[in-house]
């Protein structure tokens, strides 16, 4: 029956745009199915490490800015009046690269701080994400400032022969999120369910018992931020090419706090915990735009988030499956070992 | 060396003039010893006399201030620990150590890590080879529960686990990695009479299967009984060495052990 939820769960999602119609409501999936993406690729570090990136953010708006910027063109002058010219690539290798971009700077990032980890790592990635939105804000010739990148152009997959497939309607741009939700979600699965993933946990567990297995701490560490930066990045770029427009504010510090809530309040550690979350806080804003002021949005949503974590300490998921597997573990002799044990 | 028997006496480890100083105080003082290849022998002394320190010298969690340590001729200065686990020396420690929230059976799968053959891209693309390298590991993981005797457990949390079955999962964390010599830290320190005798029948097997083993044992019967040689510690400098039968009765070691009055006593 549990093996059968993710299948459920996708034919769900992948119904939606059949019979929901309301722009408004379609558009809030895929803004909420971007930032879940992100989500699950901080879970990797978060849940997984055990290492805080509060900086995630940053890879996000790298993939962004990247990708918006390989499928523009740009045109910069730099140092010692070298020009760069970039002409306009087609969108999808705009995608790919800036994955990679990402997926290069969760490794530099990695590299530097892992040796140091814990709360300098939290420094370092709060730093690479300042660093990284003041480069965007003051790199005019490059990133138009707070201008911001504007007409960035949808999403195209051309295959020369056989024609191409773009992603201008909102139910495209839904399919499309669902499809690198549903790729990045298997490719954490295979990593967490295999010797890399059992690493990891080890790490996060014990590290000098991990070592002295022969686990080598920094490639672990290392090779999570990689994926992690990278599916970050991923996410980044579908919404650079989603809204058209970027500026300076995707690096903001609040996209990386609701990250880690979506994560935290889902089941830090669990495959479905961040997809949870992020619906739970994704959908908060529309659900209540009807009562509420934006203000009064926030303060529920922290509310809300107060309350999960003091009631459901683990997260949602990890109480939902202890709920369902509590009427088998109720009659194991559990109590009965105990008392035996007690009586001198 | 040709004209040796055996191979019976072949250094496989060698602690060369081994010092370790942490700020003002001397944890060791130019220590020195040998392990043969498939030798017992265990390294006793007092509290704080620096058994565990030189045991996190040797595995490389901590560098010697002074002095090297050679493993099969690869000397270890400067190897991380993973390193020198994956040279074939693994360890237990001291304080019981185990992966507290998975399995028993999880955790020898952790500890199976350097024996997997599956790469980075097998297993994303869900290879054959991943299938088959798990397929492997899962069946060396119930082996190994075999060996040591809790594959009666596999299943259970490793938190839950009693004291002494606890010790027994990491020396089945250790035997993991395949090594060709471990380092025992006090493994039967909190089992009962029941569980050290079936622990010193796990460590005779091994020994009869020509692993080198290096023990660290308050437990002065068992040590007495499984050793073949014996280096004594006192405030971190060796003041005995020898098979058991000489270090019973050196006057130095019972001094050491139960002060000046006891070894006068002894003497007498
Ligand atoms: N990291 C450290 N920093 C400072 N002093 C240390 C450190 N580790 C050990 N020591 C000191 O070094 C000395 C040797 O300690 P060690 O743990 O090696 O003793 P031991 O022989 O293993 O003792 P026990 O039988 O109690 O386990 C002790 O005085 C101890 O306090
Ligand atoms: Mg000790």
């Amino acid at each position: 029956m549990k093996r059968l939820v993710p299948y459920i769960a996708l034919a769900a999602f992948a119904s939606v745009p059949l019979w929901l119609h309301d722009p408004y409501l379609l558009n809030a999936f895929i803004t909420t199915g971007i930032l879940i993406v992100a989500a699950m690729s901080l879970n990797l570090l978060l849940g997984y490490t055990g290492q805080l990136s509060l900086g995630h953010v940053a890879f996000f708006g790298i993939g962004a800015y990247t990708s918006a910027l390989v499928s523009l063109g740009f045109d910069v002058e730099l140092i010692g009046g070298i020009r760069v010219v970039h002409e306009p690539w087609p969108v999808w290798t705009g995608f790919v690269i800036g994955t990679l971009v990402a997926a290069l700077c969760g490794y530099a990032v990695g590299k530097l701080s892992f040796k140091v980890r814990g709360a300098y790592f939290v420094i370092v990635t709060i730093s690479f994400a300042e660093v990284v939105r003041l480069v965007a804000l003051n790199w005019v010739e490059l990133t138009q400032g707070p201008l911001a990148l504007t007409s960035i152009p949808p999403m195209t997959l051309g295959f020369p022969g056989v024609g191409y497939l773009d992603f201008y309607s909102k139910q495209s741009n839904y399919y499309l999120v669902l499809a690198v939700l549903v790729v990045s979600y298997i490719v954490i699965q295979r990593l967490v369910y295999s010797r890399v993933g059992r690493a990891m946990i080890a790490l996060k567990e014990n590290e000098s018992l991990a070592v002295s297995v022969g686990i080598d701490v920094t490639r672990y560490l290392v090779l999570a931020a990689i994926f992690s930066a990278g599916i970050a990045g991923a996410a980044g770029s579908l919404y650079a090419h989603y809204l058209k427009i970027i500026d300076p504010d995707v690096f903001a510090f609040l996209y990386t706090v609701t990250m880690v809530i979506m994560v935290i309040s889902g089941g830090k550690g669990t495959l479905a915990g961040p997809i949870v979350g992020g619906l739970i806080f994704g959908f908060i804003p529309v659900a209540a735009r009807s009562f509420a002021t934006p203000e009064i949005q926030w303060i529920l949503y922290g509310l809300l988030m107060i309350i999960i974590v003091f009631v459901l300490p683990k997260g949602i998921v990890p109480a939902v499956e202890k709920w369902f597997s509590a009427p088998n573990t109720s009659v194991d002799p559990e109590p009965l070992q105990a008392k035996m044990h007690d009586t001198p | 060396m040709s004209t040796m028997p055996s191979n019976a006496s072949q250094p496989v480890l060698s602690v060369e003039h081994i010092a370790v100083h942490f700020g003002g105080l001397i944890a060791i003082t130019d220590m020195s010893f040998v392990v043969n290849q498939g030798e017992i022998v265990s390294l006793i002394g007092p509290n704080g006399a620096g058994k565990t320190t030189a045991f996190n010298v040797i595995t490389g969690f901590l560098r010697p201030t002074k002095g090297e340590v050679r493993y099969k001729n690869t000397s270890l200065s400067n190897l991380k620990p993973h390193e020198v686990t994956s040279l074939g020396l693994a360890r237990t420690f001291q304080r019981t150590s185990v992966f507290q929230s998975v399995t028993v059976f999880e955790n020898v799968m952790i500890g199976l890590h350097r024996r997997s053959r599956s790469t980075l891209l097998d297993t994303l693309l869900a290879l054959p080879r991943e299938g088959r390298a798990e397929a492997e590991l899962r069946s060396l993981a119930h082996e190994l529960l075999e060996i040591v005797g809790i594959a009666r457990r596999a299943d259970e949390l490793a938190g839950s686990l009693s004291y002494g079955d606890q010790r027994l999962l990491g020396v089945a964390l250790a035997l993991a990695t395949d090594p060709s010599m471990l380092l025992l830290d006090e493994p039967v320190s909190g089992m009962n009479a029941t569980e050290t005798a079936r622990f010193m029948e796990l460590l005779n097997k091994l020994h009869g299967r020509g692993m080198s083993i290096l023990l660290v044992e308050h437990d002065v019967p068992m040590v007495m009984g499984v050793s073949d040689r014996i280096v004594v510690l006192n405030y971190g400098r060796i003041i005995a060495e020898g098979p058991p039968a000489a270090i019973r009765g050196n006057p130095e070691v019972i001094r050491a052990y139960l002060g000046e009055g006891a070894s006068r006593h002894a003497a007498h």
